[in-house]
């Protein structure tokens, strides 16, 4: 299986075939090497296994078998994206090609050096033609959370079609108005893609699929990291779950989702772990994980520790609100609940932000975490900058915490293990001082 | 014999001490391939109790003498505390790392930083500059005193900093105040790394071959306006908490 026996679909997508496969084979390699190595792995995994040799295989198949019917395809950069209404249009969204270092050399010849590795990534990937996702997109879903990113849309929309949509800052009335508005532009985009209104039915049903979806990806997050005693799943194995919850087929996944979820309910009661006891358990805090970007958990459960959750877009800021669909009886209703529950959303490009770092000291102790890791990618000016009041508030609370900042280059591996095998040797020390129950 | 061995990007430092932590034997040995080699040689004819790795190569000595590894930070705080039991933060400055570790009141550290895989502010740096001057390092690191002018480099990175030496030398700028801009540069870095936890510190140790620099010595303890304290041997301070924690297995 893999790439191969689709080669047709793929170079029909404009793709570069050859570079394509070779990429892929690469990035299999990764991630057996990194994910089939780790022991006593839930069943369940099975199906990601299977999902990761089909990641640009028979998941183009289907997106472009729904393209083929004039649902849309939409490429998205960006948890804010109102997948509801691609999904009640009966089409696919799902998150583009953006986490590998392979292609950012390309992107530097129309992109600065000194921006982040995701905008990087992913535009190499459109230059390169080798992401299928991006090829198969209708158009590409872009936002204005950042400078970087709002710019390079531009760039970006040479290459490909691309829809803006314009995120607030603030959450005043004035800004939650234009983002309804912007919601509502964004509907009428997708009636442009299938030629047909979107009905509040269609609607309503698309908001029930996302929200069980994410309802099954809060479950996982909860039996990852709620009771201190068993880890029944690789934090490094959560978190491509969580990955491929912004590929897949939303409906299949929530039910692989679901059964992985009860083999580890199962787990959580007989006690199977998947790492011997105390181990430091740590959550890490900040910028999105695109596949192939596993460097860090990789470092971490590599050296000792345990990451129980990640507090970012690829993470619990994208699946802890859901829609709240009572009551809503109109399309204005539809969009006014829709607005609702993305302006929840706590990305560090607002201000002020401080419901995050609330939300983070109630995380650790709902999860009796051991300690944080504050990850940034480099140059992402706003989580970079949140450090310091968020680091600067868990201090406060008596949180250990280590700030990374990288980039997805290998280079600086070695540094990391280092940083963090000195801050898991801390934290097992606090541990142990803590379990001291004096000599009797 | 209780042995710790530190593989650093430069050099690997070796050192022995016995029963009663005292130092019996150690070497300095510059890093270059087959390290474990170097290293099962060198201990071939000795008494092995107990053998620890550290440093950047630790997992490398760890895989072929089937040794415990630990951390720099946490070899580095031991060795420090080990030194000076009044030792409060350990500023170390190595060939390819920089770090400055807050240690606890019984050796144990509670935090620390570290450079990322930027180069300026590290020993790379220093000695990079020396050979653009045809100096080796010793002489290099005590032409700063003589400098009568305060020349600052101002790039943030080691190669373009380079090329800022270049052109000073093309200057006719002497080699004093070149030396003495080197050092600024080198010394601002550690210093704003190190600043956050050495306000309240009162005894600061320097270790790692940079701390054999004299003139960077003084140049940080004006910066931090701290005074600052070299153990005999900085270079060993890691290699010799690996081998106190090995001690106490």
């Amino acid at each position: 299986m893999g790439v191969e026996v689709h080669k047709e679909l793929l170079s029909s997508l404009g793709l570069d075939v050859a570079k394509h496969a070779k990429m892929m084979a690469a990035g299999l390699e990764g991630y057996n090497k990194q994910f089939l190595s780790q022991p006593n792995r839930p069943e369940g995994m099975k199906y990601f296994d299977w999902f990761m040799s089909e990641i640009q295989g028979q998941r183009m198949v289907e997106i472009n078998a729904l393209r083929a019917q004039k649902k849309p395809a939409v490429g998205t950069f960006c948890i804010f994206v109102p997948e509801e209404i691609v999904v009640g249009a009966g089409g696919s969204c799902y998150g583009l090609c953006g986490g590998s270092p392979a292609t950012i050399a390309d992107a530097e010849t129309e992109l600065p050096r000194n921006i982040c590795p995701l905008i990087k990534s992913a535009h190499g990937f459109k230059l390169q033609k080798t992401c299928g996702y991006t090829q198969s997109a209708d158009f590409i879903y872009g936002e204005t959370t950042c400078e970087a990113k709002k710019k390079t849309w531009e760039i970006l929309g040479k290459h490909h079609p691309v829809h803006v949509m314009n995120i607030p800052h603030m959450k005043r009335d004035k800004d939650l108005q234009m983002w309804k508005e912007e919601i509502e532009d964004f509907k009428t985009h997708i009636e442009s893609v299938t030629g047909k209104k979107l009905s509040l039915e269609e609607m309503k049903e698309g908001t029930r699929i996302i929200n069980e979806k994410r309802k099954a990806m809060l479950r996982l997050d909860a039996l990852r990291g709620m009771d201190p005693d068993v880890v029944p799943i690789s934090g490094k194995d959560g978190l491509f779950v969580t990955q491929v919850g912004f590929m897949d087929d939303p409906v299949r996944y929530t039910q692989k989702v679901n059964e992985l979820c009860d083999e580890l309910e199962q787990r959580v009661a007989d006690g199977v772990s998947v790492f011997e006891k105390d181990r430091p358990r740590l959550m890490v805090l900040g910028t999105p994980f695109a596949v192939p970007n596993w460097k860090l958990h990789t470092a971490v459960e590599t050296t000792g520790g345990v990451i129980i959750n990640e507090e970012s877009c690829i993470g619990h800021r994208y699946y802890k609100d859901n829609v709240d669909l009572e009551d809503v009886k109109t399309e204005d209703d539809m969009m006014q609940k829709l607005l609702d529950r993305y302006a929840k959303v706590d990305c560090a490009c607002f201000t002020p932000n401080m419901g995050r770092t609330e939300k983070i000291i109630q995380m650790y102790k709902d999860r009796k975490a051991d300690g944080v890791i504050y990850y940034t990618l480099s140059f992402c000016h706003t989580y970079n900058v949140e450090s310091h009041l968020v680091t600067e508030a868990l201090e406060k609370e008596g949180i250990p915490c280590l700030i990374i900042e990288s980039d997805y280059s290998p280079e600086d591996m070695g540094q990391i293990k280092t940083r963090v095998e000195a801050f898991l040797e801390s934290l097992a020390f606090k541990k142990k001082a803590k379990a001291f129950k004096g000599i009797s | 014999m209780y042995w710790g061995v530190d593989v650093g990007s430069t050099y690997t430092k070796i050192t022995g001490i016995n029963a009663d932590h005292d130092v019996i034997d150690f070497a300095v040995i510059p890093t270059i391939i087959n390290q474990d080699e170097i290293v099962k040689n060198y201990l071939k004819d000795k008494t092995v109790t107990m053998l620890v790795a550290t440093g950047y190569g630790r997992h490398m000595i760890g895989d072929a003498l089937s040794c415990p590894v630990i951390s720099e930070i946490k070899a580095h705080a031991r060795g420090a505390y080990f030194s000076n039991h009044e030792a409060q933060l350990v500023i170390d400055l190595g060939g390819q790392d920089s770090k400055v570790i807050k240690l606890d009141k019984s050796g144990g550290f509670v935090d620390f930083r570290m450079n990322d895989k930027c180069a300026a502010g590290t020993g790379k740096f220093l000695e990079i500059a020396a050979n653009r001057m045809g100096l080796d390092l010793e002489s290099f690191s005590k032409l700063g005193f003589e400098a009568d002018k305060e020349l600052t480099i101002s790039s943030m990175c080691a190669v373009f900093a380079e090329s800022e030496v270049i052109s000073l030398i093309a200057q006719k700028e002497s080699v004093a105040n070149i030396c003495y801009g080197v050092h600024e540069s080198i010394a601002s870095r550690l210093a704003s790394m190190a600043r956050k936890f050495a306000s309240n510190s009162e005894y600061i140790i320097f270790s790692g071959g940079g701390a054999l620099n004299p003139f960077l010595k003084h140049l940080l303890s004006l910066k931090l306006e701290k005074k600052i304290i070299t153990p005999e041997q900085p270079q060993l301070v890691g290699s010799l908490g690996a081998a106190l924690a090995g001690a106490e297995i």
